[in-house]
């Protein structure tokens, strides 16, 4: 390209102006940007789409169109014009025929439970209904379909189920993010809170934000010491110390896991230990894992070095020689440890304990291997939309909820420590 | 430490301290390496026996490690593990690299919002990341597909090399390029002659990174991976939900070893890097 030109030393002309202040920029550009491509295909592209699930659901819409624009003019009181139910029953009935209702019938039910079986208990009759009535050579327009729908089940009859088939194929809707934070449809077709016993996402939300806290403070408590211990010593020890906190970082997540699971089980080496020196009867076994007290432990464990790493780059940058002329000058080691050290650490710990605590809120293996029911966070509750009962509609308003909170805590962390400063310890 | 008068208090919290982090460190530590012996042991438990402690020879066995690689349970997920990871890393590696050389120059624009986007994939809570990859990838038929994992891993295996090889490359002065153009080189010739020597251990310390957060990655396997896709974090996964063997502590141990040489290759560069930069500065 333009090496040769750039290269050669005898060029008689100089290269215009704006292919010299251009060509290194281009040049710089031209080496990031495969890398910004595919960042943005294979990452920003799946963040989008998570985006646009939460919000964006045409399944319904797509499944039962007449029905919709039969409903569109509809005043939501009372029954809908007989159109609707006209649309409604051919559009059952071809999909009851093509056994793919249950699918329509499942979306629905999220919307209005109850819905499934109104939907599954009514087309099958449907079917029948046409069936005789063709065989009798009977019409079955709009006012033939009301009359038998509100035979069959005397919901047809009532706004209810109009109402949720009509929320239910609206293409783009709030209702996952509602659902996220606990509304629930009330009888009106408006959304109120879920009574408290029914909440299950803000408490979960809730439950996250404080592990993750505590967690991030118990890593404080432990790593502050020990980094502090690793920046005042001798090269050869530091060095084997270091070791220490590293060979965690590095080993695998199930392996250190599974240590958990084998250390802190029921017939587990702490259990075992405590009942052979007699601290605990043998049918005194405590459980430590399998709750909340095995999220706690593993997930400390395996966020410490994430703590510990920062700490240490700062603290191997105070000079000892503050901290002995402030015990000159008459402080006593704490004072002296309080105001002038811990000070000088705060960046650190701003950034360990950011970092920390933004792993810590998206954690999912640990909870889910060590966590039992107490132990589980909105990351099980989004693995489990996703994988079991296959609602990803709300499995991506709730991950995208945490997204919103982890780009909040990402601009802190920018404005405290700046964004392209993440290091590697 | 202090050179004053040691008073009684400050040498109780003088050994608190150096009590605290003892126990801090087999806190860090210990649940490592209590794995090691325990994957020798003759018996199917996962403690240790009585002819253990007494250091009875016919209480450890090696039974475990051979049925890691009896029938292809652990063997397949190995490989799979290893076709996913390195192909991953090469990606990764060729991509970070170059970006990182491209971040480093000074006529680079708008450095701070790039690397912002590229280092996202590492900084985003993998849970979240997984959702969305799920459903797009799913959409492009790459779900249960080696090529879809390999892609997903890649992207975060990246950030890790263009850090690292922007951190060799901090402080590298420019016109040093400048002067080997005068002198002939072409930018590729001066490529390998001047930077490549300088960013190698961080292009190789990136790529072990890279290579093993795709060799411990398991959500995005979870979620995309079909039966054909199972890794070893992902055969794991199942033997400690399902049926828990003390297979899977020979298979631990292995890791630990993995890590074990993965670090000191790292922090063997990182030395040799550092070194390297003094000499430079």
């Amino acid at each position: 390209m333009t090496s040769r030109e750039s290269s050669s030393v005898s060029q008689p002309v100089p290269r215009p102006l704006w292919r010299r202040a251009l060509g290194p920029r281009l040049r710089a550009a031209g080496l990031a940007l495969p890398l910004v491509a595919f960042v943005s295909v294979t990452f920003l592209g799946p963040m989008l789409s998570l985006l646009t699930k939460s919000f964006h659901d045409p399944e319904v819409a797509d499944a039962l169109p007449e029905t919709m624009a039969a409903l569109r003019g509809w005043d939501g009181q009372e029954t809908p014009p007989d159109e609707a139910f006209a649309a409604v029953a051919r559009e059952f009935v071809a999909a009851r025929t093509e056994r793919n209702l249950g699918r329509t019938a499942n979306r629905v039910n999220r919307v209005a439970s109850g819905m499934r079986s109104v939907i599954m208990g009514s087309s099958r009759e449907m079917v029948e209904a046409q069936a005789a009535a063709e065989a009798a050579g009977a019409a079955t327009d709009g006012a033939f379909w009301r009359e038998t729908m509100i035979a069959i089940d005397t919901r047809w009859g009532g706004p209810e189920p109009w109402r949720a088939l009509e929320a239910a194929g609206q293409r783009f809707t709030a209702r996952h993010y509602l659902k996220a934070l606990d509304f629930e449809r009330g009888p009106d077709g408006g959304y109120v809170r879920a009574p408290e016993v029914w909440r299950i996402y803000v408490p979960l939300f809730w439950r996250t934000f404080l592990v993750s806290l505590g967690v991030t403070l118990l890593c404080l408590v432990i790593g502050y010491p020990v980094a502090h211990m690793i920046a005042n010593s001798p090269p050869k020890r530091a060095n084997v110390l270091l070791l220490l906190v590293l060979l965690p970082f590095w080993t695998s997540l199930l392996v250190r896991t599974t240590s958990w699971i084998v250390l802190l089980q029921n017939q587990g080496i702490v259990n075992d230990f405590l009942v052979a020196i007699g601290l605990i009867g043998d049918d005194g076994r405590i459980a430590m894992i399998y709750n909340m007290t095995g999220t706690f432990v593993a997930m400390t464990h395996v966020l410490l070095p994430f703590l510990v790493l920062p700490l240490y780059s700062v603290m191997r940058a105070i000079p000892p020689a503050y901290m002995n002329a402030a015990v000159s000058l008459g402080a006593t080691p704490f004072q002296a440890l309080r105001r002038v050290y811990w000070p000088q650490t705060l960046p650190g710990v701003g950034a360990g304990c950011l970092l920390t605590f933004i792993l810590a809120i998206g954690y999912y293996i640990t909870p889910a291997l060590v966590g039992g029911q107490s132990g589980q966070l909105i990351s099980n509750m989004i693995a489990y939309h996703v994988q079991t009962s296959l609602n990803w509609g709300l499995a991506a308003a709730l991950a995208a909820l945490l997204l919103g909170g982890v780009t909040l805590l990402y601009v802190v962390y920018d404005r405290l420590v700046g964004i392209d400063r993440i290091g590697l310890g | 430490m202090a050179g004053t008068a040691v008073s009684p208090g400050y040498r109780v919290a003088r050994w608190g301290y150096l009590a605290f982090c003892i126990a801090a460190f087999v806190f860090l530590i210990a649940p490592i390496l209590v794995l090691v012996p325990l994957s020798f042991n003759a018996e199917p438990y996962f403690t240790f026996t009585e002819g253990m402690l007494r250091f009875d020879p016919e209480a450890y066995s090696l039974r475990w490690y051979r049925s890691v690689f009896d029938g292809d349970e652990w063997t397949r997920p190995l490989l799979n593990s290893l076709i996913i990871g390195i192909s991953a890393t090469v990606v990764a590696t060729v991509l970070g690299a170059a970006a990182a050389l491209g971040l480093a120059h000074p006529a680079m624009p708008g450095r701070k919002i790039v690397t912002a986007l590229l280092i996202s994939p590492m900084i985003t809570p993998v849970i979240i990341a997984g959702v969305g990859m799920f459903f797009f990838y799913s959409n492009l038929g790459l779900a249960q597909t080696h090529i879809g994992i390999i892609l997903a891993h890649a992207v975060f295996g990246a950030p890790f090399v263009v850090i690292t090889v922007s951190a060799t490359l901090a402080g590298f002065d420019w016109t040093v390029m400048r002067a080997a153009a005068n002198l002939g080189a072409n930018p590729l010739v001066a490529f390998r002659r001047v930077q490549l020597p300088l960013i190698l251990p961080g292009v190789i310390s990136g790529a072990l990174f890279a290579f093993a957060a795709s060799f411990d990655e398991l959500v995005i396997v979870l979620f995309m991976g079909g039966l054909e896709q199972r890794t070893l974090p992902r055969q794991m996964w199942s033997g400690i939900r399902e049926e828990i063997s003390p297979t899977i502590l020979a298979v631990a141990t292995f890791l630990i070893v993995f890590a074990l040489l993965a670090l000191s290759t790292v922090e063997w560069l990182r030395r040799r890097g550092a070194a390297g930069g003094q000499r430079a500065g």
